[in-house]
């Protein structure tokens, strides 16, 4: 990364935490709850996400469910259980592999054909969310959000899988600046170190799968998105015009996965168009 | 009038949409600044309302004869009150405004005239905006009333100036927003350079509110401070935290500061005058092609 792109990404992390803690609170409170609840999958996203509610909420009023697949790699539980033990937070292990073999053996056999990784990878992240939203409701708690704006910009996520939660801290942080954020919060050296992975299958890592590096896309991110310039004008400037292109790509392609279904207009005042309340509307 | 007098900024959290517990938190605001001595209390844009209100315009817009605003200006008695709420004209126009209540009246009501309508802003589409600034007296010397966006433009804090105003009140319901800096927001450091700016140039006092709080996940910074006119912060509010700040507001200190740096003094008006009407003239004359290539253009 560039070392002038690199200073722009730097955050004031005191602040940053500061800002997302009051969030957390506020919106929480706001709607009713006292408590959240969310998905500790040992990566460095949900474990930035369990430190800052910890921060906002106290340990008693936070819950993180660990969910692992039978091909999970067992230094993710590991990694979650550091951070809760860290935390010293109500957890709970909810393992996912028998509603989701269950599922893909009956729809295997109706089909006719194994399903692709792919989507075994989004029936495991929908799985998660179910159950996280089930645990919600027992809890009487909000769900958060544990998607980065590296990922939610990228559209590298499960449409309503891992991208469903009520309120999300961290969607409005790149993912070095989740990285400096983890630094400061006293996120476990493991899980600061090892390579992002969805952990949907084995080996799986983000970066071979997008073809990338989260620096690569960060940098160019920052530039098309917070500084508005085009994929020509990055081009231009040097960036591989293949990086640039696919980064852009996905982008576009994915703003689907950003925004709630459309709706046909047929009346004279529409949901999602102008009929427009925030959604704190009443709160 | 007083040297002094004791100023309270109340950085308030409004509930969005409901104006008769806004209109509660803001009484109860202003007797805690009467216990503390104050003169003047007052509140950020949008406070009685809260600040993305969209289609609840309809809703929560009151004319000033409203027994809601009227309870607040019947409050300012013994206590100058700066509130801001949806003005809904006897037109049904819909404006922002702020009013300033003394001695259980409305003083002055000032309707913003620059509406942010961009990026994650979007007044424009639900409120009209209002057409003049103009100062008016108050027991502290003559004031002049900017909402938030108003600040952005260079001409409205000089026009008030040369109005006459010594005191600039600011409410706002300014984002917290680019956490990138060291010294704080980047929204609250373009703020503190801006008006230290206007107070040292124009030679003013300015009284800045900001809201706090969050509306679907925006936060609202609050950092209220009070600037005085040879440009220090002689008091301000923390971030992200309702707080009641009050400080002592020396009237005398502009006397000095305008003696020392005259530069009210030296302003010429006339020759902007002069100069605005010679760039209207010139612009309207290249906006609109002459009658004959206007005609040509049209034809089929």
């Amino acid at each position: 990364m560039r070392a002038s792109i690199a200073r722009r990404l730097q955050i004031n992390a005191a602040l940053t935490t500061d800002t997302l803690t009051a969030f957390l609170r506020e919106e929480v409170e706001k709607a009713g709850f006292d408590r959240v609840i969310f998905g500790l999958s040992g990566g460095i996203d949900s474990a930035v996400v369990a430190y800052l509610a910890t921060r906002a909420f106290g340990p008693k009023r936070v819950r993180a469910v660990m969910m692992p697949y039978r091909t999970s790699h067992p230094s993710s539980l590991a990694d979650a259980r550091a951070v809760v033990a860290a935390l010293g937070i109500p957890s709970v292990v909810i393992d996912i592999t028998g509603p989701v073999d269950a599922y893909f053996k009956q729809v295997d056999e109706v089909l006719g054909v194994a399903a692709s990784p792919l989507r075994r990878g989004n029936r495991m992240a929908r799985e998660r969310m179910c159950t996280l939203f089930d645990l919600s409701a027992h809890d009487q708690a909000l769900v958060l959000g544990t998607s980065n704006k590296t990922e939610l910009l990228l559209g590298y996520g499960t449409q309503f899988g891992d991208l469903a939660s009520a309120i999300n801290p961290i969607g409005d942080l790149y993912k070095c600046q989740v990285r400096q954020l983890a630094r400061y919060l006293g996120v476990p050296q493991p899980i600061l170190d090892k390579p992002p992975s969805a952990d949907l299958w084995a080996d799986q890592t983000d970066e071979k799968e997008l073809g990338f590096t989260y620096d690569e896309a960060d940098e160019v991110l920052f530039q098309l998105v917070d500084l508005r310039l085009s994929p020509d004008e990055l081009i231009a400037d040097g960036y591989p015009p293949a990086l640039v292109t696919a980064i852009a790509r996905r982008v576009q392609r994915n703003q689907y996965k950003r925004r709630t279904p459309v709706i046909a207009k047929v009346s004279g005042r529409t949901v999602g168009l102008d009929f427009r309340y925030l959604r704190d509307w009443g709160l | 009038m007083a040297r002094t007098f004791k100023v309270a900024l109340g950085q308030v959290r409004p509930v969005l949409g409901d104006v008769a517990a806004n209109v509660e938190k803001h009484l109860a605001w202003a007797a805690r600044a009467r216990e503390e001595g104050a003169s003047l209390i007052v509140f950020p844009e949008l406070g009685l309302t809260g600040y993305q209100v969209q289609d609840l315009t309809l809703d929560v817009a009151r004319p000033p004869a409203h027994p809601d605003i009227q309870r607040l200006v019947a409050a300012s008695q013994d206590l100058d009150i700066v509130f801001s709420f949806v003005e809904e004209s006897d037109e049904h126009l819909f404006y922002v405004a702020c009013a300033y209540a003394a001695e259980g009246r409305m003083v002055a009501l000032h309707r913003k005239v620059f509406l942010p309508t961009y990026g994650m802003f979007d007044e424009g589409r639900y409120v009209a905006p209002g057409r003049r600034f103009a100062a008016f007296p108050t027991r502290f010397g003559r004031a002049g009333m900017l909402i938030c966006e108003d600040a952005w433009h260079l001409t409205s804090p000089y026009l008030l100036a040369l109005d006459g105003a010594h005191l600039l009140i600011l409410p706002a319901s300014s984002p917290a927003r680019s956490v990138q800096d060291e010294e704080g927001f980047g929204s609250q450091s373009f703020w503190r350079k801006l008006l230290e700016v206007y107070a040292r140039l124009l030679g003013v006092h300015i009284l800045f509110v900001n809201r706090v709080g969050f509306e679907d996940g925006v936060g609202f910074f609050g950092g209220s401070f009070v600037m005085a006119p040879d440009g220090e912060r002689i008091a301000e509010a923390p971030v992200l935290q309702e707080a009641l700040v009050t400080a002592e507001v020396d009237l005398t200190l502009l006397r000095r500061v305008r003696y020392t740096t005259p530069i009210l003094r030296d302003e010429k008006p006339e020759l902007v005058l002069r100069a605005l009407e010679r760039w209207l003239v010139r612009r309207d004359a290249s906006a609109f092609p002459a009658r004959d290539e206007a005609e040509e253009g049209c034809r089929p």
